[in-house]
């Protein structure tokens, strides 16, 4: 039996893999526009992940640290050591910010990591891609590999200088701002330190409340000002569980007898995921929505036109008393085969240029299976009309005008 | 038409196709989830760690002399400035004495009053002993009465008491005047040792209450480094560990010291310990007091034992350890881990030998079912 489907093909093969390409471009963007979105939700939880925390200790009823500004006492942890279930718990600073190399700066979040036992205390980069964890209380920089920073390189946050000393890869921020972490102590200064220029005024300001001069104590001026230029303050509590304790009930316990709020992975993730980027996320959805419309519509058209090119043959085949099955299975087969050469093309495309995009895309092999088979469904729905138009040509109009 | 198995159109149709499709698979299992993770490896080997701590600082005086007058009075002069060196009984400057001189001359007056005061009570007495002696004999011959000689007896008792008052009265003069002298001299600002001017509070003419300070005095010999280490990480410090200091002004030139002592308190708001560094040697010029340092002390290295990059530690569920190659295929060992040092070595006590291969670097965090690609470096990372 001959494919008259391939033998189609064959007779015009050129337009078609060109027409199946340039539908395989238009699936790449769909498929490119899906995992932006997939790469939001995963930058989001990749920076669950990275902190390597069970519980997020946050502010009284903020939705820090992430969403929302939180600050806690630095000593706070303590207490929470001392709560049934808790294995870890580790202060944590996070702060955005321009970093300067040089003449260049890059926007990236600073990550104050408190000191600890090695691998076991959490908000520490869990693994690295090159040179070692921070070893120093002071001064040294982990990286994420997307600031463009190299190892040894050395950067300046506020007035004092860092070295980087190890690299790492998919550390970012919700916002897909790469991570920088620096010592606790390093990050709380930098969150509080002003320019010393700010710093005179203030001290300016401080000396001129006459209830801070007094003759009679000199040394209390010195005392306010010292204490005005500290920060005792970090951003969230990162706490990690000993085996067998639900993460719910250590929750629970903390919020009640320490006064504070508390949210588990799970109730993280739906604040990242469903607060912060909520917005965003659907502009996306939608966007791709309307690309997945515009998509369906341009295959149909393509596949419409293919056949009425050729629709002059179909007279041809009826007239010589091909049947309708035949007919039918070759416009299917040739829709779907366009499918798939555009489905390929469009995979292919967009996993080469997904590293491109700035921020991060996430091909799924989900997304590409759903999206393979929509394809198909659309290049059957399509060539549905394309072949109740070829059945219903009169077999007269091979020979006809 | 051509029935060749292959005709030419079919022929370029496949040249386009498959090299798609091959792409198109290639793709598919070296790319998302599928495709292995790039993971570098190195073999645990036996090496000495050198563990250290570091810590940061400010240059402080041990001493400091803080030099102000004893009275309340105005400043008259001061010789030296901010920066000068002084040796130990040098007068730097001294306070307005105002009467204090006038007064030492009505004192010096008084003293020779009250001399005069004293020769005529001795010439008193002298008569009145003479006078005595004398009755006394004619007493003894019955030539005076009973009440005479008691009448001379109680004058030379009175010449006697106001003798030794004149005694007592000089000996005060004397006294008043000395404490004088003293209040005059202790109106110089004198000092205490050899030092280095750091402060000089108030200018001639000031008015300066009694203990106010007009100058600062700091023995740059004294000099140390107040260090704060972390207390988490600060396992092992001691004194007369050797320290190698580094001033924010001077980085490119760490300085040898040592540890003087470690503080018996430490900060608990800052969960820092303190610790006292010394120089070897003052460097020259001297730093400023105040000035930033940031100290490393060198511990006593642990001779061979097998140690990791501490890039390799994980941390998988509640245990720590490291992804251990066996057979291709990755594992998770727990293990113990002991000291480290400041190059990123940490020793393994447990749960690893000697040329045991562990992942040090990934691409992204490992699970045991990944599949690994070992490589030289991971992709992106610049040489």
């Amino acid at each position: 039996m001959i494919s008259l489907a391939g033998r189609d093909i064959l007779h015009a093969w050129g337009k078609f893999v060109f027409t199946g390409m340039g539908l395989g471009l238009l699936i790449g963007v769909t498929l490119v526009m899906a995992g932006v979105y997939r790469g939001m939700v995963d930058d989001g939880k990749a920076l669950l992940d990275n902190s390597g925390a069970e519980l997020w200790v946050v502010q009284k009823d903020t939705l820090g640290p992430y969403a929302e500004s939180s600050s806690l006492n630095d000593d706070l942890y303590r207490a929470i050591l001392a709560m049934p279930g808790v294995a870890q718990a580790a202060n944590v600073t996070y702060l955005t910010m321009q970093v300067r190399k040089g003449e260049r700066d890059v926007r990236a979040m600073l990550v104050g990591i408190a000191p600890g036992k090695l691998g076991e205390t959490p908000g520490w980069p869990p693994y690295l891609v090159a040179g070692r964890q921070i070893t120093r209380g002071h001064y040294e920089a982990v990286a994420d590999i997307a600031t463009g920073f190299k190892l040894g390189d050395v950067l300046k946050i506020r007035r004092n200088q860092y070295r980087v000393v190890g690299l790492t890869r998919r550390m970012v921020s919700s916002s897909g701002d790469p991570m920088l972490f620096i010592p606790l102590k390093d990050a709380q200064e930098a969150q509080f330190l002003k320019d010393n220029d700010a710093i005179w005024q203030s001290r300016r300001r401080t000396e001129a409340n006459p209830a801070f001069k007094r003759p009679g104590d000199p040394g209390l001026l010195d005392a306010v000002i010292a204490s005005q230029s500290s920060n005792a303050f970090v951003n969230a509590v990162l706490v990690t569980l000993k085996p067998g304790h639900a993460p719910d009930e250590v929750a629970e316990s903390i919020r009640r007898w320490k006064r504070l709020t508390v949210y588990t992975r799970v109730q993280m993730e739906d604040i990242l995921v469903g607060k912060l980027i909520a917005t965003s996320a659907k502009q996306i959805g939608m966007f791709l929505v309307i690309l997945a419309i515009v998509s369906a519509a341009i295959v149909a058209f393509i596949i419409y036109s293919l056949t009425m090119d050729k629709i002059r043959e179909i007279a041809v085949l009826k007239l010589i008393g091909t049947r309708n099955r035949s007919i039918a299975a070759m416009i299917m087969q040739q829709a779907l085969a366009l499918g798939v050469i555009g489905f390929v093309v469009g995979k292919i495309s967009a996993t080469f240029s997904a590293p491109l995009f700035p921020k991060y895309v996430l091909l799924m092999p989900f997304d590409s299976i759903a999206g393979f088979c929509a394809v198909l469904v659309i290049c059957i729905l399509a060539s549905g009309v394309a072949i109740r138009l070829a059945l219903e040509v009169d077999p007269a109009a091979a020979i006809g005008g | 038409m051509s029935r060749l198995p292959l005709p030419g159109r079919t022929l370029a149709l496949l040249a386009v196709i498959v090299p798609l499709l091959a792409l198109f698979i290639y793709l598919g299992l070296r790319s998302g989830p599928l495709a292995p993770v790039a993971v570098t490896v190195v073999a645990v080997e036996s090496r000495p760690v050198a563990p250290a701590l570091f810590g940061i600082g400010t240059v402080e005086a041990r001493y400091t002399y803080k030099i102000g007058p004893t009275f309340t009075g105005r400043l008259k002069r001061l010789d030296v400035q901010v920066g000068d060196a002084v040796e130990g009984g040098q007068v730097l400057g001294e306070m307005e004495p105002v009467d204090l001189d006038d007064r030492i001359r009505s004192q010096e007056s008084t003293v020779k009053r009250t001399q005069a005061a004293l020769r005529e009570a001795q010439a008193r007495q002298s008569y009145a002993a003479t006078q005595i002696h004398r009755y006394e004999q004619l007493f003894a011959a019955r030539m005076l009465s009973e009440e005479i000689i008691g009448t001379k007896r109680q004058e030379l008792q009175i010449a006697d008491a106001a003798l030794s008052s004149a005694r007592e009265a000089l000996a005060r003069a004397r006294s008043d005047r000395e404490g004088l002298v003293a209040q005059r001299v202790n109106l110089r600002l004198v000092a205490p040792t050899d030092g280095v001017i750091a402060v000089r509070d108030a200018e001639p003419g000031t008015t300066i209450v009694a203990g106010q300070t007009v100058l600062e005095i700091i023995d740059p010999k004294s000099f140390w480094i107040n260090v704060r280490f972390d207390q988490m990480s600060a396992a092992g410090l001691a004194g007369d560990l050797p320290a190698r200091i580094v001033l924010r002004s001077r980085s490119g030139q760490p300085l040898p010291g040592r540890v003087l002592r470690v503080e018996p308190k430490a900060d608990a708001v800052t969960e820092e310990l303190l610790a006292k560094v010394v120089f070897e040697a003052i460097p020259q010029p001297f730093p400023s007091v105040g000035e930033l340092a940031e100290v490393t002390i060198g511990m006593p290295a642990i001779p061979a034992v097998p140690a990791i990059p501490n890039a390799a530690v994980r941390r998988e569920g509640d245990k720590v350890g490291v992804w251990q190659i066996l057979e291709g295929a990755l594992r998770f060992a727990p293990v113990k881990l002991g000291a480290s040092d400041l190059d990123g070595y940490v020793q393994v006590r447990e749960g690893l030998k000697n040329g045991d291969q562990v992942v040090a670097y990934s691409e992204k965090a490992l699970t045991a079912h990944d599949r690994i690609h070992v490589v030289e470096r991971i992709p992106g990372v610049a040489k």
